[in-house]
């Protein structure tokens, strides 16, 4: 891997992102559906369910509860592909988060300017959710940072040894909230999965047609940057880290799969306590361990 | 450089003046130059200083006629102070100015004979606060002119003393010219107690009991930081026979936390605690909200609580890595944490805006206690970020309050249809503050990267979860801004916005300001603040590449878009809009739906606030009385190194 012009791998990575990151997004999310569908004993839909879903989406008529929406959603897509280009490009860790944070306010906005009860129930408990999993993300970075002595992706892939050996506790908190991120249960506060429950769908009902599609191809690129993120834990300069890395992005995501399907939501409340709890024993752990190697 | 007494005296001989004159119009007039003088001044003195080539300047070594007006000054105050003391039987209280007022004078009469030193150091962080106080202190006083009279249209009950609120305003700023300019320690001891005491003055204006117990609480807590400071400078005096602030800083930098310089430094910087408000201290600055908002204002966001970070960033290079600086790192964060849980609670748009003040000062303090150029950067980003936004909300909330009769956030439900220009500079306030990626977010980063490497694992917690709490009541303010407006009265109703012309000039400017510090963010840091470190520390650290910066500021300018496309978005209604999903029980209106015994039921929406988890009453006793603790050891630690 070595040997090659820096500036040619970034933009690699940011071409892979930006045009392969939905079709990856979509065909796990297709593959999540079988094998839970295969989990509750049924058939599940073909692996490309996900992709036609959202060409219908595109096809329907336009309607919209408010204008706005359209706007805001769009934005919250192009800052999270923005923010997916600049870590999968190799450029400063905190920064990709710093706009994914502002990317997901935007979807609150679009969620919250229509005023009606269900997208606004959805919009405050997306809040609430935010700021459940914020702390393990920034630890993540500051768990990386700490063993490669910069926030710079290119470099903190490109370390002598796995990162995950120094980092098992950033790694589980961050899986941790993961579940969350991708709005799987006992997470699935802010849009549940079966809209015959108290909130609907959440943060999405007021969503229609194009701009439901763009929410879902926007949860795609999310996902491949959290996977992406995930993939940080196993790379190192050594060519077969990469195997090591996508084995451990399948494992993960067969576990949220797993969790998903034999957990029931919890409240807002209890997600809020129990993720900051997780972040502060796993995280705050291991960063007590870290800086006392650093010490010493 | 004759510019430099003159910038301190011109707004005292202003502030004499608007309490002498009596007549609204003419006091008006002169209120209105003075301002605008007082900012030209500075001007003219920004230019003097780059013709010098921008480099430091030392004036007044002889000054011994001053010398002695500066001692009358702190005579004068303490008087001041011992009367009100009396006549609300505060007897207490006034020791705390008696006691170190004598002792300085004493010191200064009776003990050694000091160095010959220059008094006045102008340089980059002077400079730079000069502009500060100037610019966002001079709008918010033209802002005051309209909005107390206004004030005072509704509060028919409180007695209209606009001229002692000007002069205190006026008094006030040349105070904070003296503060951020002065090299002599004992003309800072003055300068201190200026300003603690007109903060009483503004906030005891209704003379209410709750103004009078507050203004009273402000007033202790600011002189106890002011006993500090004194013994500080006397010890420092006593033992150097030099009591100069460069001095101070050279010679920290040069001990090895043995001696009376490491124990001045520390009581200067627990000063310092008092003024920003940290914890425990933060409570005189909630109850600074009962003031009319351009004193909230000006305490809050131009000046007040700023002198306490000045001085800390100023001590950075001999705090850094000495167990000063780590007791005001830890209270920093400890303060930035806690008081945006706290902020979580609030519905009261003040109360958040002062909490919120209180935490991004503990981040500011954190930065300082850290240090490092990078973190000292991120501070001084943060202060300047923080001074024209938090301004801009202040004076913003005022007049929403005005027009509106509520500060409640659930009542700005909306309020970007309702009264447009208010609630876009709302927004563009708090995006300023903390989304846009140049305020808070840019800031964090690089105190995250200072911190890691001062290996400081309590302060990266409390930034990390800090950011998260601080991230949620700010977004939900911004959500309910630009939400529809679903309540009858507020559907059909356009808000009469009553701000009147000075105001809106003063809160036009600001939100202009704002703007563009977000998208000139890299040129300052380029053309003026890498130089400040570079004064200060000696060197300078590029933070980020700059062709990231220009994407950031991509994100940014997305972000002020948000309420324009909405507003225009609110208007835009065709047959291609349907109905908010109510379970099919809609009457024909999102405003509406039907109950279960056929009758149309209003909708209610409300926020989140944890009122139990997160409210005042269960968060800030006990974390004064932890950051009391810890002030204790950590002052204990510093001492016992000496003694």
């Amino acid at each position: 891997m070595m040997g090659i012009n820096p500036m040619i791998f970034k933009i690699v990575g940011i071409v892979f992102f930006i045009v392969l990151a939905p079709f990856i997004g979509g065909f796990l999310e297709g593959l999540d559906r079988k094998i839970s569908a295969r989990m509750q004993g049924r058939v599940g839909p073909p692996i490309r369910q996900p992709f036609y879903d959202v060409r219908k989406l595109l096809s329907k008529e336009k309607i919209f509860v408010n204008k706005a929406q359209g706007f805001l959603l769009a934005s919250y897509l192009v800052l999270m592909v923005f923010s997916g280009a600049m870590l999968f490009g190799g450029y400063d860790i905190l920064l990709c988060v710093f706009v994914l944070s502002t990317a997901a306010a935007f979807l609150y906005f679009a969620a919250s300017v229509t005023s009606s009860p269900y997208s606004s129930i959805g919009a405050t408990r997306e809040l609430i959710q935010m700021m459940a999993y914020e702390p393990a993300v920034l630890l993540t970075c500051v768990g990386f940072y700490l063993v490669r002595g910069s926030f710079n992706v290119q470099t903190i892939v490109q370390g002598p040894i796995a990162t995950i050996l120094y980092l098992p506790g950033f790694f589980v908190a961050f899986v941790f909230i993961m579940t969350i991120k991708m709005r799987k249960s006992p997470f699935d506060i802010s849009t549940s999965h079966h809209m015959h429950q108290e909130i609907v769908k959440g943060i999405t009902t007021d969503m229609g047609a194009r701009n439901m599609a763009i929410f879902q191809i926007t949860e795609w690129y999310e996902n491949v940057f959290l996977l992406g993120i995930v993939a940080m834990f196993f790379l190192n300069k050594n060519p077969w880290s990469l195997l090591a890395a996508i084995i451990a992005i399948l494992v993960v995501y067969f576990i949220e799969i797993v969790i998903d399907n034999t957990n029931a939501r919890i409240t807002a409340d209890h997600m809020l306590k129990l993720t900051w709890i997780v972040t502060g024993v796993t995280a705050g752990l291991n960063l007590v361990v870290l800086m006392l190697i650093r010490l010493f | 450089m004759q510019v430099v007494p003159f910038l301190i005296c011109f707004p005292m001989v202003i502030a004499l003046l608007m309490f002498i004159i009596r007549a609204d119009k003419v006091r008006n007039v002169i209120a209105y130059l003075g301002a605008v003088i007082t900012m030209a001044l500075v001007g003219l003195l920004v230019v003097q200083w780059i013709q010098g080539g921008c480099a430091a300047m030392d004036l007044y070594v002889e000054t011994e006629i001053v010398d002695h007006i500066i001692l009358v000054g702190d005579l004068i105050v303490m008087v001041v102070i011992l009367i009100y003391c009396i006549k609300y039987r505060r007897f207490l209280i006034s020791l705390l100015s008696i006691v170190p007022t004598i002792i300085v004078a004493y010191v200064e009469l009776a003990g050694p004979k000091m160095t010959p030193m220059a008094h006045i150091h102008v340089d980059h962080l002077s400079i730079l606060m000069c502009l500060i106080v100037a610019v966002v202190g001079g709008l918010i006083i033209i802002y005051s002119m309209g909005y107390m009279k206004g004030y005072h249209e509704h509060h028919k009950d409180v007695q209209d003393r606009r001229h002692y609120f000007f002069m205190v305003e006026f008094l006030f700023t040349g105070a904070m010219m003296g503060f951020v300019m002065t090299d002599s320690l004992f003309w800072l001891i003055l300068f201190w107690e200026i300003t603690s005491l007109s903060s009483f003055l503004l906030i005891s204006y209704t003379r209410t009991e709750e103004a009078m117990t507050n203004a009273f609480r402000a007033l202790w807590m600011n002189l106890v930081g002011g006993v500090a400071l004194s013994i500080g400078v006397v010890l420092m005096a006593m033992a150097t026979a030099y009591p100069s602030l460069q001095g101070l800083i050279w010679m920290g930098q040069m001990d090895g936390g043995q001696s009376v310089i490491t124990l001045t430094i520390a009581f200067m910087a627990f000063a310092s605690l008092t003024k920003s408000a940290q914890m425990p201290f933060s409570t005189w600055l909630m109850g600074a909200m009962v003031a009319p908002t351009p004193s909230s204002a000006l305490l809050h966001s131009a000046t007040m609580v700023k002198a306490g970070i000045y001085i800390l960033f100023r001590l950075a290079p001999a705090m850094s890595g000495t167990a000063t600086g780590h007791m005001i790192a830890i209270i920093g964060g400890f303060t930035f944490f806690t008081a945006s849980v706290m902020a979580i609670s609030q519905t009261d748009a003040k109360k958040v805006l002062a909490l919120s003040t209180i935490s991004n000062l503990g981040l500011m303090v954190a930065c300082a206690g850290v240090g490092q150029p990078e973190a000292i950067w991120a501070g001084i980003f943060l202060m300047i970020f923080h001074a024209v936004s938090k301004s801009l909300l202040f004076l913003d909330v005022g007049a929403t309050e005005n027009s509106t009769h509520s500060r409640d956030i659930e009542s700005f439900h909306g309020l970007l249809y309702r009264a447009p220009k208010l609630a876009i500079y709302m927004f563009i306030g708090i995006v300023g503050m903390f989304l846009a990626p140049f305020g808070m977010l840019i800031s964090k980063w690089a105190a995250l990267r200072a911190v890691i490497d001062g290996n400081n694992l309590l302060l990266i917690i409390f930034i990390v979860f800090g950011s998260a709490t601080t991230a949620f009541y700010w977004t939900k303010w911004l959500g309910k801004l630009i939400s529809q407006p679903y309540r009858d009265a507020d559907v059909s109703k356009k808000i009469n916005d009553v701000t009147k012309g000075d105001e809106n000039i003063s809160i036009g400017i600001h939100a202009v300001l704002m703007v563009a510090l977000c998208v000139l963010f890299p040129v300052l840091s380029i053309f003026f603040v890498d130089p400040l470190l570079v004064e200060q520390f000696g060197q300078a650290t590029q933070a980020l590449p700059t062709g990231l910066l220009y994407i950031l500021i991509f994100t940014v300018c997305l972000v002020f878009l948000v309420p324009f496309i909405a507003r225009s978005a609110g208007k835009n209604t065709d047959k291609s809009m349907k109905m908010s999903y109510m379970n099919g029980i809609n009457t024909g209106a999102n405003t509406e739906f039907v109950d279960a015994l056929g009758n149309p039921k209003q909708l209610e929406l409300a926020n989140s606030y944890f009122v139990n988890a997160a409210g005042l009453k269960r968060w800030m006793a006990p974390c004064q009385m932890i950051a009391l603790v810890v002030l204790i050891i950590m002052m204990s630690i510093v001492l016992g190194g000496v003694v």
